[in-house]
């Protein structure tokens, strides 16, 4: 049945429109036409401004309130295309494929002057982007050098939203089965070695899906794919002359569109392409069994403070969509200059439009959110008790099945690791794991009792949420990789011309004996070696394990624990080093591949440490040096535990009895076993202080240990063991 | 270059020539030429797109109608395809609904 409401009402010049739906925000195809829609509670005036695509003068603008003519009589008339404080209108015969679009907007309200506080920003001169922009032009091209000068520099596009996603579903992996691989779409593969057709894009990403495979991940979580300007804050080094960019891309131009110079196709005439190209990346990841988790920004976006530039919600809405002093400043709870208004219902309805977009077209399965804590502030800033878009996002019906996750502190100095409002929903990145096994494996002394914590899934911050609100890792973006964790004691930044200054001072790190590269054997193989040791825990610790993108495989970054500017080989995935550091690759894909085959790593409730299945052990017990006696005094750098097979998942699925034995002591110990049932062995599935190959086997071939009452643990080593 | 489709059916094979720039513009000319095909109940259908120069996303999606309008019985071939063009369907996953091929094969395509 063809609708009844696609003919034009109102003309303006040579353009032909009647009035839009407020809902949804943002461009839309209508029949004949395109809706467009955009809401400003302050505006008293906006204008649709249209581009062909790439143009630098426009070459249409049509008033949503204004003078019109009838399309029958030519007669003119008061047209006012505005329902409450959304401006909207559907202009027709327009070409979705060959247009940008952006909005002019004013009120009456004095100018607030570039530097200066203000509440209100308006200004006719910039053309804004549409925040609900699908997809944005402008940056299609990495590292291609903008025109400073452009009249309209991130311009927004049309996405015709009918992708054939056939019976692709978001996969729904339980939260307790996920390892995740934290990773930078450009990063990846970028590096010549890659191998890839088309180096640093969705595309890339889609060709290396048999390595991830390989590997044994089930879920990536993007760092920003969100559109963002790498030439924000862009600059030379001071003495070296390197151009620094915003390589990471924590800030946001466009929370709805995609990077467009992450898509091969950016480079396409049509740029709407992006999209299909990233949904065809997350299509065939679902088909190999891999999640996506997108790392959304929504702290803050690019415009900056009282000194950045008008984009989008400067110049549409200011107090609607930032945070602001009473004297109008910028509160930079964000350290970026800005922060966005979430708890402002119109700013929370879009943060929930955007990630039900997402969710929904994209088939997106979760989402980090980057400094969270930002989001449970009032429009003061003050923190909240029970803040509503928290609360919202926990029980909004798209996004039920989609993983949540904090990161539970902000650059204001709120730390909630523990205490983030969760609502049943939410998951943390576990700051607190990631220090203990840090000091741990280095060997700091007085962490026995809060190791078992970590191990557990920190049921000391997380009682009644369970592991899986328990993100579990060791590295990530923020700070050192995990090679070199082990091989600085601190920071090396120089290269990112801040003398220095920049990055955390708090890395927990050691470098073996000897800053940086060294040809010393010896040192070379402690490193390798507590590197595994690193991974063997988080591989065996309850809660969910996330680890950093080439961590398996040694890459470094020379020390640089905060490579945020760097969009050269510091940065980019070293494929070079899968043959170099085989070993550790190896290592690492089989302790995936036994976590995933061991359900007793995964259960969804914390461990009780009893025995409530009547298997004559408990389901955690703790050793030492000798069996059921752990010693968790200050001194104690030995700790062992034993996961008892028949209280997996709550003793709902029988596995086999694991054994695990952390040693972070310069020396090594003979340890007591304990005992299994008549008829089980213990097996070695990994042993860092092993020489390759005999540091792990694969799940399943694992061979029988020659002694199964004791065992040698070498210095700094961690052994894990299968009763079966 | 302007975008033009000319399509005949022969040995019950659909023949679709293509030229020019497929765009959102040009989109319904194939789309009508596809629902032809489709009426005719061909056994397959040959898009010739040597002289096809660009390819944008409305034109995929014609592609994908095409696909849909015909069912699974029907075969798609893409002959002679620029390598711009197949790149940009490859990267967006349309490859899927059709099978390449660098020249026409009759033997395969009236066969099926």
């Amino acid at each position: 049945m063809e609708r009844i409401d696609i003919y034009p009402t109102h003309t303006y010049k040579e353009f032909k429109m009647r009035p839009g739906r407020p809902y949804p925000f943002g461009a839309t195809p209508v029949p004949g036409g395109i809706n467009f829609s955009v809401f400003s509670r302050h505006a008293d005036y906006c204008v649709l401004v249209l581009f062909e695509k790439g143009q630098s003068k426009p070459f249409a603008e049509i008033p949503y309130r204004g003078m019109f003519t009838r399309p029958e009589t030519g007669e003119p008339f008061w047209g006012d295309f505005r329902i409450g404080n959304v401006f909207s209108m559907v202009v027709f015969d327009l070409n979705y494929e060959d247009i940008e679009y952006g909005f002019r907007m004013g009120a009456a309200f004095p100018k607030s002057e570039r530097g200066k506080p203000g509440y209100h920003r308006f200004d006719p001169g910039p053309i804004l982007l549409d925040p609900y922009a699908k997809a944005i032009g402008g940056r299609e091209i990495w590292g291609q050098m903008p025109d400073w000068n452009n009249v309209y520099a991130y311009r927004s596009r049309i996405v015709y939203d009918d992708f054939d996603w056939e019976s692709d579903r978001p996969l729904e992996i339980p939260t307790e089965d996920l390892v995740v691989y934290e990773m930078h779409v450009r990063g990846f593969t970028r590096q010549r070695d890659s191998g890839v057709k088309h180096p640093g894009t969705f595309a890339g990403l889609r060709e290396k899906i048999p390595y991830l495979k390989e590997l044994g991940v089930n879920c990536i979580e993007l760092m920003p794919i969100y559109e963002f300007d790498e030439f924000e804050g862009s600059h030379n080094h001071p003495e070296t002359g390197e151009l620094l960019v915003n390589y990471w891309g924590y800030s946001t131009v466009g929370f709805f569109a995609p990077k467009a110079g992450y898509a091969a196709t950016g480079k396409a005439r049509d740029g709407t392409m992006v999209a299909d190209e990233l949904m065809t990346l997350v299509k065939e990841l679902h088909k190999n069994g891999i999640e996506v988790m997108l790392d959304v920004v929504f702290n803050h976006t690019a415009e900056g403070n009282e000194y950045g530039p008008t984009i989008s919600f400067r110049g549409i809405d200011n107090v609607t969509y930032y945070m602001l002093t009473p004297e109008g400043y910028y509160f930079n709870f964000s350290g970026t200059g800005n922060t966005l208004n979430c708890n402002n219902p119109v700013v929370r309805g879009m943060v929930l439009d955007c990630l039900r977009y997402w969710a929904s077209e994209y088939h997106i399965d979760g989402f980090r959110f980057d400094l969270a804590a930002i989001l449970g502030r009032d429009q003061s800033g003050a923190p909240m008790s029970n803040p509503p878009l928290l609360e919202a996002l926990a029980y909004d019906p798209v996004l039920a099945k989609c993983k949540l996750i904090a990161e539970a502190w902000d650059a204001g100095g709120l730390y909630q690791v523990g205490t983030f409002p969760a609502f049943g929903r939410w998951a943390e990145w576990n700051g607190k794991y990631r220090d203990t096994l840090r000091r741990w494996i280095k060997g700091d002394g007085g962490l026995a009792g809060e190791l078992a914590q970590r191990l557990q899934g920190s049921p000391d911050l997380y009682a009644s949420r369970g592991p899986t609100a328990s993100i579990n890792f060791v590295t990530c973006h923020d700070g050192f990789t995990l090679a070199d964790l082990v091989a600085y004691n601190g920071k090396h930044n120089e290269a990112n011309g801040e003398n220095n200054n920049d990055g955390a001072n708090d890395n927990n790190s050691w470098n073996c004996g000897w800053e940086g590269p060294t040809d010393d054997a010896e040192i070379n193989a402690l490193r390798h070696r507590q590197m595994k040791n690193a991974f063997a825990l988080l591989m065996v610790s309850q809660g969910v394990p996330m680890m950093l993108m080439g961590d398996e495989l040694g890459q470094t970054q020379h020390g640089n624990n905060n490579s945020y500017c760097h969009d050269t080989e510091l940065s980019w995935l070293n494929w070079g080093l899968l043959h170099k550091n085989q070993d550790l690759f190896r290592f690492f894909k089989n302790c995936v591949a036994f976590r995933k085959a061991h359900p007793v790593f995964r259960n969804r409730w914390h461990l009780r440490n009893q025995d409530y299945v009547g298997s004559g052990y408990a389901d955690i017990s703790w050793h030492g040096v000798q069996a059921w006696n752990a010693d968790w005094s200050e001194s104690s750098r030995l700790v062992a535990f034993m996961l008892c097979g028949k209280h997996a998942r709550g003793g709902t699925v029988e596995d086999n009895t694991i054994y695990v034995v952390t040693n972070a002591h310069w020396g090594g110990y003979e340890v007591e076993l304990p005992g299994l049932p008549d008829g089980k062995q213990w097996h070695v599935f990994a042993n860092t202080g092993a020489n390759y190959p005999e540091d792990v086997w694969e799940p399943g071939a694992e061979p029988v240990l020659s002694d199964q009452s004791h065992l040698f643990v070498g210095a700094r080593s961690v052994v894990i063991l299968v009763g079966k | 270059m302007a975008f033009k489709s000319a399509l005949e059916i022969v040995n019950g094979v659909a023949k679709i020539t293509l030229s020019g720039e497929l765009d959102a513009a040009a989109a319904p000319a194939f789309r009508t030429d596809v629902e032809k095909a489709a009426a005719a109940k061909v056994k397959a259908v040959a898009l010739l797109m040597k002289d096809l120069e660009y390819m944008a996303s409305a034109g995929l999606r014609a592609l994908v109608f095409a696909k849909q309008k015909m069912g699974t019985q029907t075969t798609i071939y893409m002959i002679s395809l620029q390598e711009n063009v197949k790149e940009t369907i490859t990267m967006t996953g349309f490859q899927n609904s059709v099978t390449f091929m660098d020249e026409y094969d009759a033997a395969t395509i009236e066969g099926a």
